[in-house]
């Protein structure tokens, strides 16, 4: 196996630093958000009256809300939900995005024109409505019940993946191991399921890492216009916003959700570059 | 069960346009664009007088639009159906209806209110009662939630703002991402190179709505060099464009730096350098539309993603736009403003993608012997 593409590729990844920091760093977030508030036994949601707006002190490492709850603990089960809305509502999108493009890529011609079509329009749509509409309609779901978040974000950013895998598939199409199968007599299933689709794994991994933050932001934006269903980052950040005022200053409120936010996305925009970079030497300008 | 097969159907009339042979695409993009204008313009010359200018712009239309323009034409007003249905049938979904936090909300009064603003209980009666008003009153009808006031009176005065909004994003989008981008491009893995795909790298990951909290900060709180928020001068503009511009000028800027890194290497732009003309010129004259047409492309997308940014950023900066006006007409199941907005922006989405094609088919001829 020495030398093989995707040994290639990884090496070349690790070449990356900034890629691997990033990594490091996600994971990093994800061990400390799935497991500090365990450990610890923080508690986000506990009201202390008397310790309301508390600046960073080493009682409370990030300081206190306008409510008095620890922000440290807030931030990082804020975190879960961004983090689980990006990767699951990513999964979503791919799952669609890549069944999509592989059938309209495959069989061509006027199918691959209409399906495409299709995707024009969801593309000239300001997808928002979509995803506030959505969300309405499931606003009376138990607060924490994700699985519509994840729907209604999925469902409007299968677009861009749609659009790739359809290409990737079209050129495959017509290569002569794709002929080759079908002279053996395999059916269209089996050859887009076992020729094609393992030939578009890179470019699925490397757009579906660049989703991810795509993902966590209109999450955020949902949970900043008040519409979210969980504790969040973006939710955080709206209630630092809330107390921005000329007259008194709580940039703790502010700063750290908005320093989570910002490096995880931050982070993943490095890992899918360095990915992109590593699978794909041709893009890489 | 009918909702669905509904969708269905429009869905595959939709895709079905695709199918159409191109006379038949040129005479139904005629005639429907004849139906549109007299449609619209019946209200304000008379039924008469819509009937004549809507033949005339029919045949106008038939004789000298381009196929471009009427393929999209006979694509609008089927999407624009569905996407009045669809967005009944997603709030009609929501629990909740315009009417449930009235005082009196005992049944019989419930009705009456119903039938005044037209809102029966089913969906299906609601869009053809909706549809009947666009298209014979021509009106979007009354706001349920904001007493005495048309839905028209709501957006007349948001439209320009969020217009006014959109464009500046958009502008300083273009021009601050394709500088960078053609600079950065220029000049590979140099310091500006990488300083530029680094800004570029940050405008990508952060939400607007975090840049424009720090802008708010920074430029007002602090310096007190410009108004925190609501609308009234240029100056109220300037924060809100550059935060919704952001992310958008990184993604330009990146398109505009790898489009031009391609075109250079190209056999044209070593010919017209052998041939001996001044760098400056062959850069100005032939590698400048490499980077150029890339972002063109992009162009249709961003306008959707700076719509999408300005719900936000009309909340943050209290900005009366548009999006705002959703936002509430969502949040309150205010129905017709609902669908009022989403026709607004659709339409403005339409007409953004058409000019857009019609400068892409002018830049770049390889599609215009296609497409035109």
């Amino acid at each position: 196996m020495h030398g093989s593409p995707f040994r290639l590729a990884m090496q070349r990844l690790a070449r990356n630093r900034l890629a691997v920091a990033g990594a490091l760093l996600i994971v990093g977030m994800c061990l400390s958000c799935l497991l500090l508030p365990m450990l610890l036994g923080l508690d986000a949601e506990r009201t202390q009256p008397a310790l309301r707006n508390l600046p960073p002190s080493t009682r409370s490492w990030f300081g206190t809300d306008t409510l008095g709850r620890d922000l440290f603990a807030r931030v990082l089960v804020g975190g879960r939900t961004s983090l689980l809305v990006g990767l699951a509502g990513t999964a979503v999108s791919v799952l669609v995005g890549v069944s999509y493009g592989a059938v309209a890529g495959f069989y061509g011609g006027k199918v691959d024109e209409a399906m495409m079509r299709f995707v024009d329009f969801m593309y000239g749509l300001p997808y928002m409505f979509l995803v506030i509409l959505i969300m309405l309609m499931f606003s009376e779901t138990a607060r924490g019940e994700m699985l519509p978040v994840f729907l209604a974000l999925g469902l409007v950013q299968w677009l861009t993946m749609a659009r790739i895998v359809r290409g990737q598939v079209l050129t495959l199409r017509h290569q002569e191991f794709v002929l080759a199968a079908e002279l053996l007599g395999a059916s269209d299933l089996r050859i887009l399921v076992r020729h094609v689709l393992p030939n578009v794994v890179g470019v699925v991994v490397v757009y579906g890492t660049l989703m991810v933050p795509s993902v966590i932001i209109l999450e955020s934006f949902l949970s900043f216009l008040g519409l979210g269903v969980a504790l969040s980052w973006g939710q955080l950040v709206s209630d630092g916003i809330a107390v921005v005022n000329p007259i008194r200053s709580y940039w703790w409120i502010l700063l750290w959700p908005s320093v989570f936010l910002g490096t995880t996305l931050l982070s993943l925009n490095f890992i899918g570059d360095g990915l992109r970079d590593a699978l794909d030497p041709k893009a890489r300008t | 069960m009918i909702e669905v097969l509904s969708l269905v159907l429009g869905l595959a009339v939709l895709a079905g346009t695709a199918w159409l042979p191109n006379r038949l695409t040129r005479l139904l993009g005629a005639l429907l664009f004849g139906l549109l204008v007299g449609v619209v313009l019946r209200f304000s010359v008379g039924m008469l007088g819509g009937l004549l200018l809507g033949a005339v712009a029919a045949v106008g239309a038939w004789r000298w639009l381009p196929r471009l323009v009427l393929r999209r034409v006979v694509f609008l007003v089927p999407a624009l159906v569905l996407l009045i249905f669809a967005t009944t049938l997603l709030m009609y979904r929501a629990p909740g209806n315009p009417f449930a936090n009235e005082r009196a909300s005992s049944p019989q009064v419930e009705a009456a209110l119903r039938a005044q603003y037209g809102v029966p209980k089913n969906a299906n009666q609601f869009f053809g009662i909706y549809m009947r008003r666009l298209l014979v009153e021509g009106t979007l009808g009354p706001s349920i939630k904001v007493q005495g006031r048309t839905v028209e009176d709501l957006i007349k005065p948001a439209f320009p703002v969020s217009l006014a909004l959109g464009l500046l994003a958009l502008t300083l989008s273009v021009l601050f991402g394709l500088s960078l981008g053609i600079l950065a491009g220029l000049k590979r893995n140099s310091a500006v190179d990488h300083l530029s795909m680094a800004l570029a790298l940050i405008g990508i990951s952060l939400p607007s709505f975090v840049v424009g909290a720090t802008l708010m900060i920074v430029f007002s709180l602090w310096l007190r060099w410009l108004p925190v928020a609501g609308w009234g001068s240029f100056r109220h503009l300037i924060m809100p464009a550059v935060a919704l511009s952001l992310p958008n000028a990184a993604v330009i800027a990146r398109l505009s730096r790898s489009g031009i890194i391609e075109v250079m290497q190209q056999d044209f732009v070593r010919t017209a350098r052998a041939k001996g003309l001044p760098e400056s010129w062959v850069i100005a004259r032939h590698a400048l539309r490499g980077a150029i047409i890339p972002v063109v492309s992009y162009l249709g997308p961003a306008a959707a993603a700076i719509m999408t940014g300005s719900f936000v950023v009309e909340v943050l900066f209290a900005i009366p736009g548009m999006g705002q006006w959703f936002v509430k007409g969502a949040i309150n199941r205010d129905y017709s403003v609902v669908l009022g907005t989403a026709i607004v922006y659709f339409g403005l989405v339409i007409v953004f993608n058409l000019l857009v094609d019609l400068a892409y088919a002018w830049l770049d001829p390889r599609i215009r012997g296609k497409e035109a």
